[in-house]
Order: C-alpha cells, then sequence, then structure tokens
C-alpha cells in the first residue's frame, strides 16, 4: 500500500550524516539505505513524516515536518485553532 | 582503597517491585474487546513504575512501555521464559505509537522514570529496550545524556522480542517494517465504527423527516412508508465508508482515502437502486448523500493507517473536503426536490 506521490517533506543532509544507522532502524517503512557508510533517502514516497529519524540523529541532519496523517486530527485542529493533533483528551472518547 | 558500595542495598526497604505474569486472563482478554469497542478506552491503565517478569537479576535486559494496558499486555504476553524488567512511563493512557507521536512518550518521561525508579541502583548494565515505534517521541541521544542510559528500538512487534533477544539485538528488516494487514485493519474498526454514532443519528433523524416531506405539506404516514431507501444509503454509506473500505483497503483503486469511500459508495447505490423502487431524482439525490458519507468516514482512517503523512492528507483534504459538502448539499436539495414534485 503506497499514499500520494511527491507530496513528502523529508530531507537529509548527506554531509552531516557520520552513518550511525539510527534513521535505519527506527523508519517504520525503510525509506534510508546505507550507501558507503553513508544515509540515503531511498524509498521518499512511502514516509509518513512521523518524525522518528529527525527524531533520533545524532547528527541533525534530517528535516522533516512531522504530524499526524490524520483527517479528524486535521479537522479537530481547525476548529481548535491548533495544530493538527488527534487529542485522547479524557473528555472525549475518541483517539488515533 | 575506595570500598565499593553496594547499591543494592542502598534502596529504601520499602521499595517492593511487582512481578507480572506474561500469560493473559480472562480478564485480559474481556477488557481487550471491551475497549476495541471504545469502551472506557481513555481509562485503560496500567500504573506507571517498574515491573519484574520472571526472576530478573541487575544483568537483566529492561523493556520500556507505554501504561496502556494493551501495549502491557502485548509486551509480557511475549517475555514468557525471559527475565526482565518492565519500565511502563506515564503516557496518560496511551498507546506506544500515538503517545510518541503526541510527545508523552519521550525522552524526558523515561529519565523522569528511570530516576524514579532508581533503576541505575537495580541493573548493573545502561541499556534499555524501547519499542520501535516509540521512536517519533523519544531522542535517543538526549535519553544517553540525561541518564546515561543507551537507548536500542527493538522490533516494531512485541512478538518479535525473542527472535530479536536471540539475534544479539538485531532486528531485521522484516521486524522493522510496518505493515497493514487484513486482521490489524480489521481490529481497528469497532472504535471507528462507535466513534461517528452520535453524527450518524442525527443524519439518520434528518433523512427520516425529509422523507415525510409532501407538496400538501408533512406527511407522516409518508415518513414512515418511504423511509427505508433514505435510512439505508445514510447507514450503508457509514458502514461503506467504516467497514468495507478499511477490509478492501488494497483492492480499491486510488491512492486517496476519500477516493476509496467515494468508490464504495458509488458501489452502495447501485446496489440499493436494484433493491429499492424509488424516483430517479431520489436515487440521485440519495446517492450524492451516500457517496459524500462513505467518502467522508473513509478519509478519516487515515488516522488509523499506518502509512499516511501529514502532507499528503492535507493535500487530499483540500479537495475532497470541498468536493464532500457540495455532494450532500446537492444531494439534500434533490432529494427534497423529490419529495415535492
Amino acid at each position: 500500500m503506497q499514499y500520494l506521490k511527491n507530496v513528502v517533506t523529508l530531507k537529509l543532509d548527506q554531509h552531516k550524516c557520520k552513518g550511525c544507522t539510527m534513521c535505519t532502524n527506527v523508519c517504520p517503512h525503510e525509506v534510508f539505505s546505507m550507501i558507503d557508510k553513508k544515509a540515503i533517502i531511498n524509498k521518499k514516497d512511502l514516509c509518513m513524516e512521523c518524525g522518528a529519524c529527525e527524531m533520533n540523529c545524532p547528527e541533525g541532519a534530517i528535516k522533516v515536518r512531522s504530524g499526524v496523517g490524520c483527517a479528524a486530527g486535521i479537522i479537530n485542529g481547525i476548529f481548535r485553532g491548533t495544530e493538527a493533533s488527534c487529542d485522547c483528551s479524557i473528555s472525549k472518547s475518541d483517539c488515533c | 582503597m575506595i570500598p565499593q558500595l553496594d547499591i543494592q542495598n542502598l534502596r529504601p526497604a520499602t521499595y517492593f517491585v511487582p512481578s507480572v505474569s506474561t500469560t493473559l486472563g480472562l480478564k485480559d482478554y474481556m477488557g481487550a474487546i471491551k475497549v476495541r469497542w471504545g469502551f472506557g478506552r481513555n481509562n485503560y491503565k496500567v500504573k506507571p513504575g517498574l515491573y519484574k517478569v520472571g526472576k530478573p537479576k541487575s544483568e537483566s535486559d529492561v523493556f520500556v512501555s507505554a501504561n496502556y494496558k494493551l501495549s502491557f499486555d502485548s509486551l509480557r504476553k511475549n517475555l514468557a521464559n525471559i527475565d526482565a524488567w518492565l519500565l511502563v512511563i506515564d503516557t496518560k493512557g496511551v498507546n506506544v505509537w500515538c503517545s510518541a507521536g503526541k510527545k508523552t512518550f519521550s525522552a524526558k518521561n523515561i529519565v523522569k522514570s528511570i530516576k524514579e525508579t532508581s533503576l541505575e541502583g537495580i541493573v548493573k548494565h545502561r541499556k534499555i529496550i524501547l519499542p520501535q515505534l516509540s521512536a517519533p517521541g523519544v531522542a535517543a541521544p538526549e535519553v544517553k545524556e540525561q541518564s546515561g542510559f543507551r537507548v536500542i528500538y527493538g522490533p516494531v512487534r512485541a512478538k518479535d522480542i525473542k527472535p530479536f533477544i536471540d539475534a544479539g539485538y538485531k532486528a531485521t528488516p522484516q521486524m522493522r517494517k510496518v505493515t497493514f494487514p487484513l486482521g490489524e485493519r480489521a481490529k481497528l474498526i469497532p472504535v471507528d465504527l462507535m466513534y461517528g454514532k452520535y453524527k450518524l443519528l442525527i443524519a439518520l433523524a434528518l433523512v427520516f423527516l425529509i422523507s415525510g416531506l409532501d407538496r400538501t405539506g408533512f406527511l407522516f404516514s409518508k415518513m414512515i412508508s418511504t423511509s427505508s431507501f433514505p435510512i439505508s444509503n445514510v447507514l450503508g454509506g457509514y458502514l461503506a465508508g467504516i467497514v468495507i473500505t478499511p477490509l478492501m483497503l488494497p483492492y480499491i483503486p486510488f491512492r486517496t482515502f476519500s477516493l476509496k469511500g467515494a468508490t464504495m459508495g458509488i458501489l452502495l447505490t447501485i446496489v440499493l437502486m436494484q433493491i429499492f423502487k424509488v424516483t430517479n431524482l431520489e436515487i440521485v439525490g440519495m446517492g450524492f448523500i451516500s457517496i459524500a458519507i462513505s467518502s467522508f468516514v473513509a478519509m478519516n482512517f487515515t488516522g488509523s493507517s499506518t502509512y499516511t503523512s501529514l502532507s499528503g492528507v492535507l493535500k487530499e483534504m483540500k479537495w475532497a473536503v470541498p468536493f464532500q459538502i457540495s455532494f450532500v448539499v446537492i444531494g439534500i436539495v434533490l432529494f427534497i426536490v423529490s419529495k415535492l414534485i
């Protein structure tokens, strides 16, 4: 299963990469590969922008606009004037 | 010479680490069914803290988990015959992946739990094993810096923990990958089904009332006798979007969820027009409505799916929401007109 093409905001600065392979460990969709001890973005369209790679890259080489890919969350955000979030606050019985 | 401190004995005598079983009981299974249907889902929690599985020693592994009971249960169930420590952090009763997205499964919370449970005095080693799906919330370098513990990301699924340990704490590419098979899609349906129940009831009431409209005003008997078609459409549209679309997800053409849902809505319209004998205008009007409903609720399944991105959903919604709203408006107008002519 694959979602929309050419929309993902994932960026990798290869000059900063030191080849620790952390991004390949945390990515749930095998977006990264290692070539010559450096990470490359291999399957960009499979990225779901969860932000795990950016969060765990010790060199700060990865940037991605992360957030919930969730229509209900985006609608919630619009109504509350906040960021998109499928907020499971105690008063509501919904969650992502 | 500096005397060796036995940290184990420095712990307060009252400090007690509860043991948990690796087999789930009837109560656990019943609880799981209940929350899968949305009942008490926001309060299905485990008390945060340290737990024992088997007879862990100071060199045993530490597994970190969220305090949603389903997460905790799936972890302990897969630790049979393993002696380990479970560090349950306070994610407000939310599962691993969602709490990582909300940043409650975070470096800050993990470090806090490590301090609160005096983990450094309980284990000799300095590594903790996290579920891979907590990674969107946890900055591993920060955990190391602030607590001295090195983060090892385990597999996505708890059932792979044993092979992961046996392979020397190495996950295969398969263990690292999130999939979305039929069984997992099916598990998510009940919660989504219950989620929109009030909005569904309002929509059903609305088409039920409109069914009674007539040139001469409002006829109660007409409402009773002709409402089965619009009710089947609204209910059917809801089920097409929230049950059928998730089940058939990979087999329905189109990448956007709103078009997948709309496709199922069209199929529903075709089925219903074979069953009911109503005017063409009413078929078209209710068709617009059921397609819009199916499209909208299917679009909301992006939040349950495991592969949609924020950028993609935003792009999809930009055209899908206007299309859904206009379909509903056109549908209601046509439906009312069909009642008046």
